[in-house]
């Protein structure tokens, strides 16, 4: 039983227009950086915030029709949901948390307790059932987050920046855990985070959202190869630039990009940081890209440097220590970068 | 500096310009309620006869204003609904002279306008249906009309003991109780908003209402100037048009 | 390395310091000086005496009797405040207050005019069922009602207002409906605030005057609180004026402290 979301969501200026889609079992991660509108649109999914235009179903379910004027309240909609602080009732014990559901249901308490018994234990916190949410470390608060909004077997599961409460060392361990759970999973699940290790480590299915609209869509591997976002690129690592390939090359801006027959039109170019070269001085060689730049930043990473240099175009490049102290770039910021056309991969956009 | 030295200085100058009376001439008077709009009347003639002269009204249950006359509040004459609180102020040493008995009030049943539950006498007021209120006993108007009831061999079971006679008027006027014992001055007072049954005299009680100036008069010869315009015949009119009987 | 009492920056100004000294004096001294007046070896036999304890009795039940309809009545009204979102609201908030700021004779008279027997609704409710509200305990409890529940309300709404909706929502999200919510999320978790709100209006109530022998009168026994007891006790029997006003002021005092400043704010 799929989901099926294709809304406009309006909050006051910002409106986050956006299809998303996921199947039975699928983790689907809503990616981007902060402020796109991811949890406006999941929030628009749980149908705590209204929607503007389309429609949004769920397990065969119509829950919102902007048209006809539908909407099924949150409590209706057979949803389990898990919040960025988790929103852990803090006048309850972690059992009556996870109960809660199946009591809200009219499910009786004996019954409740016993099932909420038996997720807790599933997400290794059984030993903390008679512990307040305040007494919780974030860990165990997140296991009995997703242990509550699991328990009443929702259509749909969606996750508010699982881990993004966590400390580093709790997050791995904690994600390592999420994500044996979102396996054994049988309906869809949408999660939202602004982390892209959390995104490529729990999720089957990426969308990226910014600024309100879906940028790109695809499994991790997809984005990679062919970033159409910033947000890809600066996962990827690697320089992005959007343009119009024309018979001069490809115009980003002002400035022009040397490629070997770009397909036409408007395009994505990207460019490798290791295939950037940093002179001091204005290079002679085959190069076709070359420009002047002044150094922004300088990234050491073990015995390579990320230098960031802008100029006609911003781009990252990656060379060695030795090279750094060569050039000599802490004292002179003003270089020359080059990049072979044969470095520039292009993609239609 | 000086600015704050100016502000301590104006602010004792209030303080003591409050204390004291002196400067423009006035009479504090503490007077029962029932005398409210008697008092008034009497004051603005006072006022007029000796120009510059402020009277200063101050109504209440006699037994308040003998409490607080005790206290030491700084009134300069002192008139009661009965002789009771007059004698506690006596007694404590604080009457000027002897007291003087300027009128008599007797008492009246209250009623709505028209008499629609045709009430006749003190007999009446037994009827179980009716809804009667009296001024508590700690008032003196509500002992009188507990003395003519039981005079009267009328036993009533009142609804509520109100603290001012005021009250008592107030609440039949608005309809909210039958009828209730008030003085007969109330019942004119009320102009139209309450009828007056009358009590014949065998079952009446005639209040006794006296007069004093105060020992701890500012003025006293201001306090006893008024004192004597209230037992004056201009006084006495006054007294009569609002129903009060000579003394 | 911890320094004794708080840094030098947040003590206060020694005039500041003074100012408030003569206050905390201004509001003591009266209360000290009833407790030192209070007859306290004839304590038995006012307490034993008629007027006290019927006047105790009455205030007691009245005023526990105004708290449950002050509560009933007054946390929706807190709540729709709260959350609500209607034309008019601005205005329904200040009438609901407004009891806090009338002198309570004039809500005696309002309430005269409108549940009196010739009230405004009054008037149908005595010729329908025969029942008048004035001089009954029942005119009491609405009386102390009447001035209480706006403390209620007032309370509970900066709670809801100032809390965290999330809870709420969270809740929903789970599958449960609106009474549901209320009842175990909402209402809960403003208990402290709604316990607050609930001890200042029962002493409000418990402590009101002007309303009470306006519209309910005063007989003893049935319509006669404490407060009127004191009033008119004080002209007659002043010793057992005193001793109410010191029960009347323990009782104020017991709960205030129990609430520890909550209702205004603090901790």
């Amino acid at each position: 039983m799929m989901l099926e979301a294709d809304v406009v969501v309006r909050r006051g200026e910002f409106v986050v227009s956006a299809a998303v889609t996921a199947a039975p079992g699928e983790v689907v991660a809503v990616v981007g950086p902060n402020g796109a509108g991811k949890t406006t649109l999941l929030r628009a999914v749980a149908g705590l915030s209204p929607i503007e235009q389309g429609t949004v179903r769920s397990a065969g379910r119509l829950l919102d029709d902007a048209a006809s004027g539908l909407h099924v309240p949150p409590d209706a909609r057979r949803i389990g949901m898990v919040f960025q602080d988790y929103a852990l009732f803090p006048h309850l014990s972690a059992l009556e948390n996870v109960a809660f559901p199946l009591r809200a249901s009219g499910t009786s308490a004996a019954s409740a307790r016993r099932r909420a018994l038996a997720w807790l234990d599933r997400t290794g916190v059984a030993h903390r059932s008679g512990s307040r949410p305040r007494d919780l470390s974030g860990g165990e608060a997140q296991r009995v987050a997703l242990a509550r909004a699991l328990v009443h077997e929702p259509d749909l599961l969606l996750l508010d920046e699982p881990l993004a409460a966590l400390d580093v060392e709790s997050r791995h361990r904690v994600r390592h855990d999420l994500a044996a759970h979102l396996a054994t999973l049988r309906v869809p699940c949408l999660l939202v985070t602004h982390d892209p290790l959390e995104a490529a480590l729990l999720a089957d299915r990426l969308v990226v959202l910014e600024h309100g609209a879906v940028v790109q869509a695809g499994s991790l591997a997809e984005l990679t190869r062919r970033p159409r976002s910033v947000w890809a690129a600066r996962l990827v690592g690697t320089n992005l630039y959007r343009g119009t390939a024309g018979p001069g090359g490809i115009t980003v801006g002002a400035a022009t990009l040397a490629a070997i027959d770009p397909p036409q039109g408007p395009v994505f170019a990207t460019v490798p940081p290791h295939a950037v070269t940093i002179h001091a001085t204005r290079p002679e060689g085959s190069a076709r890209n070359v420009w002047p730049g002044e150094v922004a930043a300088v990234e050491p990473l073990g015995s390579r440097v990320r230098v960031s240099v802008d100029g006609l175009l911003p781009i990252v490049a990656e060379i060695t220590s030795d090279s750094l102290e060569r050039l000599d770039l802490l004292v002179r910021p003003r270089v020359w970068v080059s990049v072979k056309a044969t470095e520039v991969e292009v993609y239609p956009a | 500096m000086n600015g704050r030295r100016g502000v301590a200085a104006a602010f004792l100058g209030v303080l003591l310009a409050g204390g004291c009376g002196t400067g423009s001439e006035s009479v504090t008077v503490f007077a029962a309620a029932s005398l409210t709009e008697s008092f008034e009347e009497i004051a603005l003639a006072y006022e007029e006869r000796h120009p510059g002269t402020r009277v200063e009204l101050n109504f209440a249950a006699s037994s308040r204003l003998a409490g607080q006359i005790t206290s030491g509040a700084p009134a300069d004459v002192f008139a009661s609904a009965n002789l009771a609180q007059m004698d506690l102020v006596v007694g404590a040493g604080l009457a000027a002279g002897p007291p003087r008995t300027f009128a008599t009030n007797i008492l009246a049943i209250a009623v709505e306008p028209g008499n629609p539950l045709n009430i006749r006498g003190l007999a009446d007021l037994a009827r179980p249906e009716l809804l009667v209120v009296l001024a508590a006993p700690e008032v003196p108007v509500g002992r009188y009309a507990g003395e003519a009831l039981e005079a009267a061999a009328v036993e009533v079971r009142p609804v509520s003991l109100e603290a001012t006679v005021k009250a008592v008027v107030t609440k039949v006027a608005l309809g909210e109780a039958d009828a209730g014992i008030v003085y007969r001055t109330d019942v004119l007072a009320a102009d139209g908003a309450v009828e007056g049954v009358e009590i014949p005299d065998e079952d009446n009680v005639a209040a006794m209402y006296p007069i004093v100036a105060l020992a701890g008069a500012a003025d006293p010869d201001s306090a006893e100037a008024f004192v004597e315009f209230v037992v004056s015949p201009a006084g006495q009119a006054i007294l009569a048009r609002h129903g009060f009987t000579a003394p | 390395m911890s320094e004794p009492g708080p840094p030098r920056t947040l003590r206060p100004p020694v005039p500041v310091a003074v100012m408030a000294a003569v206050a905390a004096l201004f509001l003591l001294l009266p209360l000290l000086a009833l407790a030192v007046r209070t007859p306290w070896t004839d304590i038995g036999s006012l307490l034993g005496g008629e007027r006290v304890r019927q006047a105790l009795r009455v205030s007691v039940i009245a005023s526990t009797a105004s708290l449950g309809l002050a509560t009933l009545l007054g946390v929706p009204l807190a709540w729709v405040l709260a959350r609500g979102d209607f034309p008019g609201k601005r205005w329904l908030r200040a009438f609901a207050t407004l009891p806090m700021v009338l002198p309570p004779v004039v809500g005696g008279v309002a309430l005269l005019l409108a549940y009196g027997r010739r009230g405004l609704v009054g008037e149908s409710l005595a010729d329908l069922t025969g029942v008048t509200i004035p001089f009954s305990m029942g005119a009491v409890v609405l009386a102390g009602a009447f001035v209480s529940m706006p403390f209620l309300v007032v309370t509970v709404e900066a709670a809801l207002r100032s809390a965290d909706t999330r809870y709420e929502e969270a809740a929903a999200s789970l599958g449960a409906r609106r009474w549901y919510v209320f009842r175990r999320v909402t209402l809960p978790m403003s208990a402290p605030a709604l316990a607050a709100g609930m001890a200042l209006a029962w002493a409000r109530a418990l402590g009101e005057f002007g309303a009470t022998i306006t519209f309910a009168g005063n007989l003893p026994g049935r319509t006669q609180t404490m407060p009127l007891a004191v009033f008119l006790e004080l002209e007659t029997d002043p010793e057992a004026a005193y001793l109410l006003s010191f029960l009347l002021l323990a009782v104020s005092v017991v709960v205030l402290v129990a609430m520890r400043g909550r209702a205004f704010g603090g901790r």
